[in-house]
């Protein structure tokens, strides 16, 4: 029965899947552990894959396209940090309405400048390729070797890398940081922060520039790299997704990390699984599959598995006391 | 005398309009970028949504659904809950209205059939609610997260259970059977022939009822004094008497029932049948009228009205000008949604300056 079941390729596609929500969940782990909800993760990705996928086609440069990306996806932040910190407006408001805009604008846009019924051209030359390690010519025909080096370790885009290398990273800034402790405070107790001097807002709206940029990568990641185009809607819930991560990782870096890999191998097995029978149970459709990260995760916040405990002043606009 | 407060008319009438217009004049400067008039298609939508009989009629059959959706976010908005799950509680009743369908359509009479398809969606949809409530309520889970994730859980299910049980046999889509006429709610244009060939139909009177109902249980009954009271302090509510944990569950329970009812417009007026991601964003609509009509009956209505002919004039404009797809409209819906949502009182402090430099001192 294992032979359509290729346990190698469910490895490396777990691999190229993680990055998205990598790179949502840690923008999101920024945005929240200053205290601001971040539900536009969705909307910010889709506006940097339309932005990266439209740039790099028009100038065939794909780091043009990630670029245009950071620069659309920072500025959505920015309009979210001015809405939830300046406005002190509904933050879940202002993070759906942001998903909802972008879901239009992006298509609307698509549709005026290629006219492929919101697609964008493929990219052709101008997608990132993967990186090929030196040597893998020589161990391609060891067993084992050859496959884990030339397909494991390498021939990913350099996003992949980026991703991976993010986790440690952001794990030394928010726990070793001197910026990384006021963020936390800002997110537990603003005013306390306020009170030794901590400037509340600036901290946060740096947070939101943070997750911004990081957010960005997911999109131009989906369009650049996985795809070669830019579809409507093509992030499929992934800011949701990434977000699921993050109350399930109990916006820790390392933990939300591990729950991004944990979904990237779902939707890998579920592709796997797709029309195979299995003993006793037969076959488990894909739809099914798709729940498991979700239900899960409602189960943890249920506190039946671990306790998931968001940041204390996560939602609430800071109003200087006097 | 000068205030620091602004006076009723301004937060419920005002600051509202002040909001559209910027959303509008965005949306405006978009249309304008696209090489299209505003003015014109302002025009156009105006014309095909409202002016235009058969229009209006479409306006309010949309409108019909977007009611009960935008009730069912304000019933928990005014609990201090805010219910994103609208989408999925619709998705569910429309699987409780179908599986009463399914198994009576054909012996029961529509007098009898429609109630209990009706009852079938607001069972459903309030289930769906039920395990969200209860977790906010006994365990702390916040809503939010939870109900965002039983959105997503829903539409996996739903694909499940459409596609291995619903589908008849032969058939390649992913519906169910189209119900016999017994099901189909009674049209008004039965009434109204001037309305013509039009979905709309006896469920936008029941989103009226629904309308009034709410009114009532919430500002005019005990049950409604506690709901309030739970929303603007928990603490106090609880201190003097009110059990929280109730009031949460049955406020999310009477929230998923009306969003559950917002399936009976969509599937038994308009479709007959049961198909794959049918309610198609209406859930999310909600949240934006429940956030434009400041949960209030009147509010809820206007609100519900505009995003209708928002709708069935968007789609007359995109048949008239290329440039402008429907989708444009998905658009403008977030920006309402931010500005009239998120930034509400981005013109406070500019009005209560105006109201108070006209006091003079």
């Amino acid at each position: 029965m294992f032979e359509d079941f290729h346990f190698a390729s469910i490895v490396v596609s777990t691999i190229r899947n993680a990055p998205v929500l990598i790179f949502a969940a840690l923008a999101g782990l920024f945005a929240e552990r200053s205290g601001v909800i971040d539900l536009a993760l969705e909307g910010k990705i889709l506006a940097s894959a339309f932005a990266s996928a439209a740039v790099a086609y028009t100038t065939q440069n794909p780091w043009y396209g990630v670029a245009a990306g950071v620069a659309v996806s920072a500025a959505l932040a920015l309009l979210q940090g001015f809405v939830s910190i300046t406005q002190k407006g509904n933050q879940l408001v202002a993070g759906i309405a942001i998903n909802i805009a972008m879901s239009g604008l992006t298509f609307v846009l698509a549709q005026f400048f290629y006219q492929q019924g919101g697609r964008t051209p493929d990219l052709g030359q101008a997608r990132l390729f993967d990186v090929v390690l030196p040597g893998t010519a020589a161990v391609a025909n060891v067993p084992f070797l050859g496959w884990f080096y030339g397909h494991v370790i390498g021939g990913h885009a350099v996003l992949v890398y980026l991703a991976f290398a993010l986790i440690p990273l952001v794990h030394w800034v928010i726990y070793h940081s001197r910026f990384g402790l006021r963020l936390r405070a800002c997110g537990e107790n603003p005013h306390a922060a306020d009170a030794a001097g901590v400037n509340v807002a600036a901290t946060r709206f740096m947070a939101m520039l943070i997750a911004g940029v990081l957010c960005s990568f997911a999109g131009a990641y989906l369009a650049i790299v996985q795809s070669g185009f830019f579809l409507r809607d093509m992030s499929a819930g992934a800011g949701y997704l990434a977000l699921t991560a993050l109350v399930f990782g109990n916006w820790r870096p390392l933990y939300t990390a591990l729950g991004c890999v944990m979904f990237g191998f779902f939707s890998a097995v579920q592709i796997q699984m797709e029309g195979v029978d299995l003993p006793l149970v037969g076959r488990i459709p894909g739809s099914l599959i798709q729940m498991i990260p979700y239900v899960v995760t409602v189960i943890v916040l249920a506190g039946l598995m671990a306790k998931s405990v968001a940041p204390k002043a996560l939602g609430t606009p800071f109003v200087k006391s006097r | 005398m000068k205030t620091t407060e602004l006076p009723r008319w301004a937060t419920a009438l005002l600051l509202p309009v002040l909001n559209l217009t910027s959303a509008l004049l965005v949306a405006a400067l978009v249309i304008r970028l696209l090489g299209e008039s505003p003015l014109e298609s302002m025009t156009i939508l105006v014309n095909s949504a409202i002016v235009n009989p058969e229009g209006l009629s479409y306006t309010l059959f949309y409108a019909s659904t977007f009611i009960f959706t935008g009730l069912a976010v304000s019933i928990a908005m005014k609990a201090g809950l805010f219910n994103i799950g609208g989408e999925g509680q619709m998705y569910f009743g429309g699987l409780g209205l179908t599986l009463a369908m399914l198994f009576f359509d054909a012996s029961l009479p529509a007098w009898l059939l429609i109630p209990a398809a009706i009852a079938g969606a607001a069972l459903f949809g309030a289930m769906w609610a039920c395990i969200p409530g209860y977790l906010q309520a006994r365990r702390g889970s916040h809503v939010v997260v939870t109900t965002i994730m039983f959105n997503f859980i829903a539409a996996s299910l739903m694909n499940f259970i459409i596609v291995k049980y619903l589908i008849p046999d032969g058939q390649q889509n992913p519906a169910s059977r189209v119900f016999l006429d017994a099901g189909a709610m009674p049209r008004l244009n039965a009434w109204l022939p001037v309305l013509g060939d039009t979905p709309l139909n006896v469920s936008f009177l029941l989103a009226i009822v629904a309308l009034a109902m709410y009114g009532v249980m919430v500002w005019r009954s005990l049950w409604g004094y506690q709901l309030r009271a739970t929303g603007l302090n928990a603490h106090a509510a609880h201190y003097a008497g009110v059990s929280i944990s109730r009031t949460i569950i049955v406020a999310m329970l009477v929230s998923g029932a009306l969003a559950g009812l917002a399936a009976v417009n969509s599937v038994m007026g308009s479709t007959h049948y049961l198909s794959l991601n049918f309610p198609a964003g209406a859930g999310f609509v909600g949240i934006a009228i429940a956030l434009m009509g400041r949960q209030h009956p009147v509010g809820i209505f206007l609100s519900a009205v505009l995003f209708g002919a928002l709708i069935q004039g968007g789609f007359d404009l995109s048949l008239e000008k290329p440039n402008i797809p429907q989708e444009t409209f998905i658009f403008i819906q977030g920006l309402i949604i931010l500005f009239c949502g998120a930034m509400e009182n981005f013109y406070g402090p500019a009005v209560l300056r105006l109201i108070n430099l006209g006091r003079k001192g």
